[in-house]
């Protein structure tokens, strides 16, 4: 499987990654190889295979519903790009 | 034995008891190391004098108090993957240059809970990206055995820290070797745990099923003091095993006797350097003599490792890096013409390349129409090779072979070629993969003079067992024990 | 080819959208088909988030109820809230769902300012209910059952201001992590009534279940409808268009009514309907197509490896079960078996949790049924609507509808005079029925000695009535009567006046 420049475009938008008309062609080239070693895995017949994400068998905890924060605002903008009265600030969304 | 640069975390914990050495001079020693050397190795991101004396200082304060803690006054590095409330957190990233964590990983309070002084944030890969640390956008960390090598990676900084003796032991995190690997290029210990074992709170995600914290150390009797700090239950992470606390140094001294090391046929084929090889056989030839059989065993679907690595982990880090997105915190692009722009120039301007082609890759497999051919097919060989270590756990009590098929390698040598740079991890992946533990050991040098890792792949949650079986390695070699002239 | 029939066709007319131009139309909708499915986002009653901590309480300054996990800092991981299971679960087990005791959290990824991870964590192929469905009545007193799709859970997003600051928007992580119950239909219904009915059906239920408070205001019961058209007798649907967040019944109703007539001009003006999602605006009664997403969406599904699958143990379904209230549709029919009551008035009492509540503790207090059930539809939900109250708010308690319907029952007070009584109950002028009766002198004249002291002195000024009455008209005794009440300040037993008077009239 080779990757087309439309490909690149649309993953990178996807992925809200600038990739410039210039970095496609290099951006390609190396997806592409990449895309060859993962493509071996497509040779092994795993029908009826159950898919596994963790090893041992894993079961969602569930955590009793009691508020266990406090407000910490002050603190967590302080890393913010831009913030005003207590808000995260961001180019305006026109909706 | 006086206390010296090079001096375990055991010998360290004794020191401080015998009061030979104090806390703060511990760290004194260390932090004027790191400062001489950061030049030569790059292996620190950030240092902080001032907190790390004050924290010193509270051990010794503790000490004379007559308060006790396992590790109280030990220095330790911790790789800049780890928040620290009040310390930057850059994860190698330019998008993190000037992160302030506003809270403590769970994995460095237990730590700390044990009495241990944060030394100082280790350089890495890229959100650890990488098998070399040339993707940290604070520049590559060097080897201390050859500065013209790289030091493995992503926890690059963590090995070159303690092989040079900067810091006595480092924490490090492992999603398809990055613990084991560069332990081997480093001639250290290092050990992954079973997935679940060490939270994840608290641990910039890379691939969240597959991201495992470990410490690196210079022995496996060390690794086994600082699992037992590290590990443990944490309600914060979905995904922690809820088990009662352990004590991974309980079984160190068992003898060897009747070991049944299973060795994969498919983990010493061609693709491994003949200096690896030799020092391996020398390796298993030492563990026969301590009484360990060797069984043969075949793992058919490992050889699918890498290829579903590069589907699961990109998928699942394109995911978790989308928070990186220039609203709340991170690199925000200076111009920018509207909120899309602004995502696409925060995004491309803070991510380094490596970690924008894994991004893309993760876009891609899991985008419209693909998902089952990429995701799901690799989560089935997931399942596939993990039945593979089960079939083999049938007739052997620990898997072994070589850490990595080639020795540390120069800077530049795979840089340019992702996919060479991917097959370095071919035999530490899989156990990522399955959520089992795995570990590396120093067991020689190759014709070139570069250190070679024997890996111990052991069945789910047998670190106990692991760590025994290097440390009666160690206990009968002194590899681990060499140290670079630097 | 359906714009060509028209002689006995009804036809409506209507304005199109402005900006197209005023042109009037006429729309054959006799002809067509109206296809209809809700997706209904309930904010659960939950007092933490569904993944971290943190309070859920509307209304705090903004970003002061957002912790590490809310704001999606590095290294945070989500923990699931065991109240939200509950409450889903207990959804599924009032509607006849399956449970799925194992279900998967998925991430939905896209960008967005107020999706601070860059996914949201909600249920894709494995919801924790699936299937299930309510029985609606419709204003004619029919009924049809709805069929649900699935119940899902997943996580609310946080909130944007665009006014608050000049040429940047502000992000509030409030509302972040809220859990939601996502309640999708299967596309059932047939008109705006059914929808309608449906999404108040599903209201009270919720609310009922004590699952969801309901303020669709606050946002936290919002209606996304599917509205497609198909001629009739077509089996395949129509391309659909999805309403966005509707917060009120009135402007769903308004909301589905243009867009049905959109939908029908358009295709009878040879368009095609375009699937889109539109949002309604209260001030023009218009649908409006949102601007095109610049990329068509791809949300990249994928299991959330942060969340193992979610069990609903047998112990967890057990002990649901056995707290589960009685559900509406089974309380309708034990009112009316068991009160004897119309099966509309029972509807109508078992819908709402506190009124069946307030119901029960009447009656079981000693009030005659019907005659409670009478009262509360009657005199206390006016006054309870005339000033906007619910009904636990109500000046007239429950013991005291008991007690005032008791004393109707007994004879000691008439309708009229009761409800004299009841409007003293309700301002707060006396404590007590009995009280009030006392007070105001309401109590009846039963001593038929007294009435008929009241009748001799009425009849001696009737003459011209009571001959009316000798010559065949039956009015005329009703207004004898009538004159009775009046004179006895309308406290004379009516029966009892009324016996006396025809049995004084035949006598003379």
């Amino acid at each position: 499987m080779s990757l087309t420049p439309q490909d690149i475009e649309r993953i990178a938008h996807l992925a809200r990654i600038r990739v410039t008309p210039a970095d496609v062609a290099d951006v390609q080239v190396k997806l592409d190889g990449i895309f060859k070693l993962i493509d071996e895995m497509q040779a092994v017949d795993t029908t009826g295979v159950e898919p596994m994400s963790h090893g041992l068998d894993m079961v969602l905890r569930l955590r009793d519903d009691a508020v266990t924060e406090i407000n910490r605002r002050d603190v967590f903008l302080k890393n913010a790009p831009e913030s005003a009265d207590g808000y995260f600030l961001v180019p305006k969304v026109i909706e | 034995m006086a206390w010296n640069t090079f001096s375990t975390v055991a010998e360290t914990v004794k020191a401080l008891d015998d009061k030979q050495v104090s806390a703060v001079e511990l760290a004194t020693h260390y932090l004027d190391r790191a400062d001489a050397l950061q030049p030569a190795l790059n292996a620190y991101v950030t240092l902080d004098r001032e907190k790390t004396l004050v924290e010193a200082a509270a051990a010794d304060a503790k000490r004379a108090a007559g308060e006790t803690a396992p590790l109280l006054g030990v220095p330790i590095a911790h790789k800049d993957i780890y928040l620290i409330e009040g310390w930057r957190t850059t994860c190698g990233s330019k998008m993190l240059e000037n992160f302030i964590a506003p809270y403590t990983s769970t994995v460095v309070k237990n730590m700390s809970d044990a009495g241990m002084v944060t030394l100082g944030k280790l350089n890495m890969d890229e959100f650890a990206m990488g098998s070399s640390n040339e993707t940290s956008y604070f520049g590559p960390v060097k080897n201390p055995w050859d500065v013209s090598r790289v030091p493995g990676g992503s926890s690059g900084g963590s090995a070159a820290s303690v092989a040079a003796g900067l810091a006595p032991a480092s924490t490090g995190t492992d999603t398809g070797g990055s613990i084991r690997q560069p332990a081997m290029f480093c001639n250290l210990t290092g050990l992954k745990p079973t997935y679940g074992v060490c939270s994840r709170f608290g641990i910039i995600a890379f691939a969240s099923s597959l991201d495992q914290a470990g410490p690196f150390a210079q022995t496996a009797e060390d690794c086994a003091l600082l699992l037992t700090a590290m590990a443990g239950f944490d309600a914060h992470d979905a995904t922690s095993l809820d088990r009662p606390k352990e004590n991974y140094s309980r079984d160190l001294s068992r003898p060897l006797n009747g070991l049944r090391i299973g060795l994969p046929k498919e983990f010493f084929g061609e693709g491994v350097a003949p200096g690896i090889a030799k020092a391996v056989d020398d390796a298993l030839t030492v563990y026969r003599k301590l009484g360990a059989i060797t069984v043969e065993v075949s793992l058919p679907n490992v050889k699918y490792s890498v290829p579903a690595y590069y589907v699961v982990a990109p998928a699942e880090a394109s995911s978790n890096l989308s928070r990186f997105d220039g609203v709340r915190y991170g690199h925000r692009a200076a111009q920018y013409s509207d909120l899309m722009d602004m995502y696409m120039r925060s995004r491309a301007e803070g991510f380094g390349a490596e970690v924008k082609r894994r991004i893309l890759i993760g876009a891609y497999v899991l985008s419209h129409g693909y998902y089952d051919a990429y995701y799901l097919q690799a989560g089935k060989l997931r399942r596939l090779i993990a039945e593979d270590f089960k079939r083999a756990y049938e007739v052997c009590d620990v898997v072994m072979g070589p850490t990595a098929p080639e020795t540390a390698f120069q800077f530049g040598a795979k840089s340019d070629d992702p996919v060479k740079m991917y097959l370095n991890d071919i035999f530490t992946i899989c156990a990522n993969l399955t959520g089992q533990p795995a570990m590396s050991h120093p067991c020689g040098v190759d014709e070139a003079g570069q250190h070679v890792g024997m890996q111990i792949i052991g069945n789910y949650l047998d670190e106990a067992r692991m760590l025994n079986v290097a440390h009666q390695y160690q206990l009968a070699t002194d590899w681990h024990r060499k140290h670079p002239s630097i | 080819m359906f714009s060509q029939v028209t002689a006995l066709t009804p036809t409506l007319t209507l304005s199109r959208a402005a900006g197209e131009g005023v042109n009037t139309v006429k729309l054959h909708m006799s002809q067509w088909e109206i296809v209809i499915g809700l997706e209904t986002h309930t904010q659960l009653t939950t007092v933490s988030k569904i993944f971290s901590g943190s309070s859920t309480a509307f209304g705090a300054a903004p970003n002061t109820q957002a912790s590490v996990v809310d704001l999606a800092l590095p290294g945070a991981l989500p923990v699931m809230n065991k109240g939200a299971v509950e409450r889903a679960v207990k959804f599924g087990l009032a509607v006849g769902a399956t449970i799925n005791q194992r279900s998967i959290f998925a991430r939905k990824n896209y960008f967005y300012p107020d999706l601070p991870k860059g996914y949201q964590i909600s249920q894709f192929e494995t919801p924790i209910v699936s299937g299930g469905g309510l029985t609606i009545t419709l204003d004619d007193g029919s009924s049809k059952y709805i069929e649900l799709t699935r119940a899902h859970l997943e996580e609310d997003a946080g909130k944007s201001v665009h006014e608050q600051f000049d040429g940047a928007s502000g992000v509030d992580l409030n509302r972040a992590g809220t859990p939601l119950l996502e309640i999708v239909t299967e596309p059932v219904m047939r008109s705006g009534k059914e929808a309608i009915a449906y999404a108040k059906t599903l209201h009270n239920l919720v609310r009922y279940l004590d699952i969801c408070d309901g303020n669709m205001q606050d946002g936290s019961f919002r209606c996304d409808v599917n509205v497609s058209v198909r001629p009739l007798g077509q089996k395949e649907f129509g391309t659909r268009r999805e309403i966005k967040n509707l917060n009120s019944f009135k402007f769903m109703q308004q909301a589905i009514d243009f867009e049905v007539r959109w939908q029908i001009a358009e295709i009878e003006d040879g368009r095609k309907i375009q699937q889109a999602t539109v949002l309604f605006n209260p001030d023009t009664g218009e649908t409006k197509a949102m601007r095109s997403k610049e990329d068509a969406m791809d949300y990249r599904y994928f299991p959330d490896p942060d969340l193992p699958p979610l069990v609903v143990s047998d112990e967890m379904l057990a002990r649901i079960k056995a707290s589960m209230p009685e559900l509406p549709e089974a309380k309708c029919a034990r009112f009316s078996s068991e009160y004897g009551l119309s099966h509309y008035d029972a509807l109508l009492l078992s819908q709402d949790g506190a009124m069946a509540s307030y119901f029960e503790t009447a009656v079981k207090a000693g009030g005659d049924a019907k005659l409670v059930a009478n009262w509360m539809l009657g005199e206390l939900s006016a006054a309870l609507n005339r000033e906007d109250k619910s009904i636990e708010q109500s000046p007239v308690n429950a013991v005291r509808l008991s007690n005032l319907v008791a004393r109707i029952v007994d004879g000691t007070i008439n309708h009229k005079t009761a409800k004299t009584v009841f409007e003293a109950l309700w301002s707060g002028e006396a404590a007590s029925v009995d009280a009030v009766i006392e007070a105001k002198g309401l109590k009846q004249i039963s001593d038929s000695g007294a009435i008929e002291k009241i009748v001799d002195e009425v009849l001696a000024k009737s003459a011209a009535q009571i001959a009316d009455y000798k010559a065949g008209k039956e009015k005329a005794l009703m207004s004898i009567v009538g004159m009775v009440m009046k004179a006895s300040a309308g406290k004379a037993n009516p029966a009892q006046a009324n016996a006396i008077v025809k049995r004084k009239i035949d006598a003379l």
